[in-house]
């Protein structure tokens, strides 16, 4: 892809943000690549990861954001791993993810956002993830209602592999404090959120 | 004994129940002493850390706590939970920013008193190989084993508190005490597209089907893994990567415990063999191991 570099598009705060929130000093990759020759995902992505660090380095935030990188991110720590200047670049990634999931920037991938929702209502209002409400409700919204059915899903569940009933934290106090951690932890992180410039 | 706090996880209740059976009943052998944390709730695996990095560090906060007040420490047979465990013991002690907003969410503050073990290295290091030779009662003679870690019970180094990487060998050396042979092989710590089997399955046919050809060319008879998602990839979507690719890998993927528990002498029933989509039970019989 051609890239013309012209001065109202780079935006300095850009990358003092993910820096911020990530903890990891962008300013220090050399650009060796080591990431991008690791990554399992990279045949996948827009930008392998050691374009994206350039990229944030530079403040094009709108080719950051808007490509599918951070999005095929597997946070399989390969590149966090084997990078000589310890750049945790997974959790740069996942900085990515969260930024554009906070509504300051594009998020420019349906699938992920939409399994993640769910996991975490599953998560929310059980304590633990109901693993066939979660593949059955994305399949719904993902408008492919029978996506794996068969013959996959039919063998798991004659297997006996699929809990047919969500298990819940089976007691009460337990649950409720649960329940109050969570909105405790969606009111902290939009504070931490709203602290960075963007 | 060994005494130690149990986090099965979410899929040990469902997709992956016979590592969850074969780990009671190993460990139970053993005589290592498996105390299920009470009221645990979910690590928040991948949906959680790349949403909310709060929510990565409180949710497992209070399994930490748990076992910091107890003074015991947890194990976990998932690399998932035990990566995300692991690494927010490890946030919480570097970083007291994170320790502090945490102790604000979950109501206690967490001192980062807890120790979070993987099951594959309990076997390894806390029960120790030789004591595990001395248990062997049915040696795993003339099986070839391709040991596969996977992305997350080795890295990243300083949270997984670990120095061999690239080539890891814990779990062959673990295989090896149990009378296997063990291959060397390419792919033992690639990524298997984990979660990625759901929302970009196209990416995982791809992954798990280039760590199972490596371990066939290899001469493997088996795979041994010790994470219930790395299982679900290699074993229930074997078929369909043999259907596209059109040859045949027909590979059976056996998780660590049950390899223990086979050595122990327990059979196919009690290891709950019938729930795997790839029968590993026509090579074992083979190798007269069952």
């Amino acid at each position: 892809m051609k890239q013309y570099l012209e001065e109202k598009n780079f935006k300095q705060g850009f990358r003092k943000d993910v820096e911020r929130l990530s903890k990891q000093k962008i300013s220090n990759c050399y650009q060796c690549g080591k990431c991008s020759a690791g990554c399992p995902m990279a045949f996948k992505m827009d930008y392998p990861p050691t374009m994206t660090m350039r990229l944030i380095q530079l403040g094009l935030h709108d080719e950051v954001m808007g490509s599918n990188t951070a999005w095929y991110c597997v946070s399989c720590e390969t590149c966090t791993t084997r990078c000589p200047r310890e750049i945790d670049i997974a959790k740069v990634m996942d900085t990515l993810k969260i930024m554009a999931q906070a509504g300051k920037y594009e998020v420019s991938d349906t699938e992920i956002p939409i399994f993640d929702w769910i996991f975490l209502k599953s998560l929310q209002y059980t304590g633990k993830v109901y693993e066939l409400g979660l593949i059955m409700t994305y399949n719904i919204i993902s408008l492919n209602p029978f996506k794996d059915v068969f013959p996959l899903g039919l063998q798991m569940f004659l297997k006996g592999k699929i809990a047919l009933f969500p298990h819940f934290i089976n007691d009460p106090v337990a649950m409720w404090e649960h329940l109050e951690m969570f909105s405790k932890i969606h009111k902290k992180q939009k504070e931490k959120i709203r602290e960075t410039n963007g | 004994m060994v005494k130690l706090g149990y986090f099965p996880g979410c899929s040990l209740s469902s997709t992956a129940k016979e590592y969850d059976i074969s780990t009671r009943i190993v460990c139970e052998d053993l005589g290592i002493e498996l105390v299920e944390i009470p009221h645990w709730v979910c690590c928040g695996a991948t949906s959680a850390h790349i949403t909310s990095d709060i929510a990565a560090n409180a949710l497992p906060a209070k399994t930490l706590i748990w076992a910091e007040k107890n003074n015991i420490p947890i194990t976990s047979p998932c690399s998932a939970c035990f990566s995300r465990l692991a690494i927010a013991h490890h946030t919480m002690a570097t970083d007291e920013e994170m320790r502090k907003d945490v102790g604000e969410v979950v109501g206690e503050e967490y001192h980062g008193g807890a120790k979070v073990l993987h099951l594959a290295r309990v076997f390894y290091e806390t029960y120790g190989l030789e004591a595990l030779k001395a248990k062997v009662k049915k040696p795993l003679k003339g099986l070839k084993v391709a040991s596969y870690y996977g992305c997350l019970m080795t890295r990243p180094p300083e949270v997984c508190d670990f120095d061999r990487i690239e080539n890891p060998m814990f779990m062959d050396k673990t295989v090896q005490a149990l009378g296997a042979e063990t291959v060397k092989w390419g792919y033992k710590t690639e990524c298997c597209g984990a979660a990625f089997s759901l929302t970009k399955k196209e990416a995982v046919l791809k992954l798990t089907g280039d760590i199972l050809s490596d371990a066939k060319e290899c001469g493997a008879d088996v795979i041994v893994v010790a994470c219930p998602l790395c299982h679900a990839n290699l074993d229930s979507r074997q078929r369909e990567i043999e259907r596209k690719s059109g040859k045949k890998i027909g590979l059976p993927i056996i998780y660590i415990s049950q390899m223990i528990g086979l050595a122990l002498g327990y059979n196919a029933l009690d290891m709950a063999f019938k729930k795997h989509f790839v029968d590993p039970v026509k090579v074992l019989k083979e190798k007269g191991i069952l």
